[in-house]
């Protein structure tokens, strides 16, 4: 049984067709990238397999339970956890208080505060910002925030929305490293980039979407082989013809 | 298009940098004009009669505060200001009234110093309590259907809401003006007498109890805020609702919490209204209410160490101010609103509102 599956979800702005029947699923364990362009439609999957939007049609399953139409703060009682596009950490609370945040659901004092020195063990500068707040953080330290704060609610999978975005190359390493890290640590990983490269590096498998649909899927390594994920979302030229 | 609207907004702000200074240097000079006149001049007032304006604007001050930490939390979540906040104030002033009179009517008010003391606790929780399910259920009914809706509907419906709960109390409490039953240990008229300037004045023991509770609510509510687990999450939830639901939070339930206490805490200004002024009616809650509006815009609306240090200004100015400025005294409301209007102008964010000034930027 899949950690989390989508079946055949539609999701709509009003009358904008978002989602158009998206089917994927990421088994206990796993890292798995959603790639795809601008206006794609990764983070509306995102948000539905969240309870922010409701599909109109499909279904969503976390380990055989069915998880659409719960509202969103019971999606995160089930075990799935978002770290959202841009962050959106809470600026005028400290760093420490957002990661307590994360942990919100949670009552087991102890457990909390040991998974706060884990945070700040992954990410030690957060352990020297613990209160200053987090709207004066930088960028990069805002994300890894961020995911600090997802990683608390102690998820069975965690979906992250482009943690790469607007980060220098080094740091970008660091992220991907630490993405590596968490789910080795145990924890499931649905990792949405646009840095298709790192992202299939790091993953096991991949899809790619496209306007609403999924276009492709498969390994990660196939993915990276595959020409047309190396002409779109590689930047690489196709091979000259012979 | 773009350059021609330019054109002219640039030159109205040239015209305001000239304007606002020139305006706020006039209003200082009459001011300390007024004050160097009255205090120095025609030694109008003796330093009794200073201490006396001083020590009712404290009282005055404290509950204006109280009642616009409920504006201000509000605010702070929906960005609405919840219109219908001085009728609640009202309605739990009423609650303590009856609980006072249920007291009064069994002949235990007065039965024994503790029965007194228990008299005003339980007018004080019965007061917090209704007054809590009141505005929650508001919230539920009149604002919760609009939470998507353009700003101006919420507002709209405050205003309505105020004006079903003032006609709701005028049906079942009528139009007469109610005396509160103090127990005799909490007489309006007794007090400690203190000597000023060689002249007694009196410090009554509603008004203490009025000063250090409303003291003790601005305390206690700004532990909760910044210490507790609710209140922490009503900082998330104000900053970002989506992000909090990612966390886990119920928003709907941490808006009904802000509701239960901004309703608590008006609650508890009705109650110590009725006991420090005696008189309440269906329209009592007005005057306070707008009063308290202005006094969390002038200190910051949004911003909870503004509204208390709004309301306790507002209400040293407003005991002060008539004075001050030579005025009757009767013009005491008008020179309150006269306050909101310069503040509107010269400083919209208020005293401490830059926070929420820059982050709407
Ligand atoms: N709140 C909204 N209202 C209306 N349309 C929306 C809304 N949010 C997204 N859309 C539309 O839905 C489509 C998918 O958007 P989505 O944000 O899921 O893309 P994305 O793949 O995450 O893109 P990006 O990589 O730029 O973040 C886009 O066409 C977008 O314009
Ligand atoms: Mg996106």
């Amino acid at each position: 049984m899949a950690m989390l599956e989508v079946r055949g979800v539609h999701t709509y702005y009003g009358n904008i067709h978002a989602l158009k029947g998206v089917s994927l699923y990421v088994a206990k364990g796993e890292v798995v990238a959603l790639i795809g362009g601008n206006g794609a439609g990764k983070t509306t999957l995102l948000n539905t397999i969240s309870g922010i939007l409701k599909p109109r049609e499909g279904t969503i399953w976390l380990e055989g339970e069915r998880c659409d139409s719960v509202p969103p703060h019971d999606i995160v009682r089930m075990g799935i956890a978002q770290c959202p596009e841009g962050r959106r950490v809470f600026s005028r609370m400290s760093v420490r208080e957002n990661l307590e945040m994360g942990a919100y659901i949670r009552a087991d004092r102890e457990g909390i505060e040991r998974d706060i020195e884990h945070v700040y063990d992954l990410f030690p500068v957060l352990r020297e910002r613990r209160k200053q707040v987090s709207g004066t953080l930088s960028g990069g330290e805002q994300q890894m925030l961020a995911m600090g704060r997802a990683l608390m609610a102690s998820p069975r999978i965690i979906l992250l929305d482009e943690p790469s975005m607007g980060l220098a190359p080094m740091l970008v390493e660091t992220i991907f490293d630490i993405v590596r890290e968490i789910n080795q640590r145990g924890t499931t990983v649905l990792l949405v980039e646009q840095n298709a490269r790192m992202a299939l590096t790091v993953a096991h498998r991949g899809y790619v979407i496209e306007t609403g649909n999924i276009a492709l899927e498969g390994p990660a390594a196939e993915l990276l082989e595959n020409p047309r994920v190396k002409e779109i979302y590689l930047g690489e030229n196709p091979a000259p013809p012979a | 298009m773009a350059s021609d609207a330019q054109v002219p907004a640039k030159r109205f702000i040239n015209l305001e940098r000239l304007v606002r200074p020139a305006l706020a240097v006039l209003v200082a000079a009459f001011v300390l004009w007024r004050l160097w006149d009255v205090v120095m001049v025609q030694k109008a007032y003796g330093g009794d009669t200073w201490v006396r304006f001083a020590i009712s604007g404290l009282i005055l001050g404290g509950v204006y505060a109280v009642i616009a930490l409920g504006y201000t939390l509000v605010y702070g979540i929906l960005f609405m200001i919840n219109f219908a906040h001085g009728d609640v104030m009202m309605l739990g002033a009423f609650a303590g009234y009856f609980t006072l009179e249920a007291f009064k009517s069994t002949g235990v008010l007065d039965a024994s110093l503790f029965s007194g003391i228990l008299a005003v606790v339980a007018a004080f929780a019965v007061g917090m309590g209704s007054a809590s399910l009141i505005a929650v259920n508001l919230e539920r009914i009149a604002y919760r259907p609009l939470r998507t809706a353009p700003r101006l509907v919420p507002l709209i419906s405050a205003i309505g809401a105020s004006l079903v709960l003032q006609n709701a109390a005028q049906l079942m409490f009528g139009a007469a003006r109610h005396t509160y039953a103090n127990p005799a240990i909490l007489d309006r008229n007794a007090g400690w007498q203190v000597m000023i300037s060689g002249k007694p004045v009196l410090v009554s023991y509603t008004g203490v109890l009025t000063f250090v509770m409303s003291i003790l609510l601005m305390v206690g509510l700004y532990v909760l805020v910044q210490r507790t687990k609710i209140g922490k999450a009503m900082r998330a939830v104000a900053e970002d609702k989506q992000a909090a639901a990612l966390m886990g939070i119920d928003v709907n339930r941490v808006i009904s919490s802000t509701f239960v206490i901004s309703g608590a805490l008006a609650g508890a200004a009705g109650v110590m209204w009725g006991l420090h002024m005696g008189i309440i009616y269906h329209y009592v809650g007005f005057l306070p209410g707008i009063k308290a509006f202005t006094a969390a815009v002038l200190g910051g609306i949004g911003n909870i160490p503004g509204a208390m240090l709004g309301g306790i200004a507002l209400g040293v100015m407003e005991a002060l101010g008539p004075a001050v400025l030579g005025l009757p005294f009767q013009l005491k409301d008008v020179l309150a609103f006269s306050i909101l209007v310069l503040v509107l102008i010269f400083r919209p964010t208020g005293l401490l509102g830059e926070v929420l000034a820059r982050k709407k930027a």
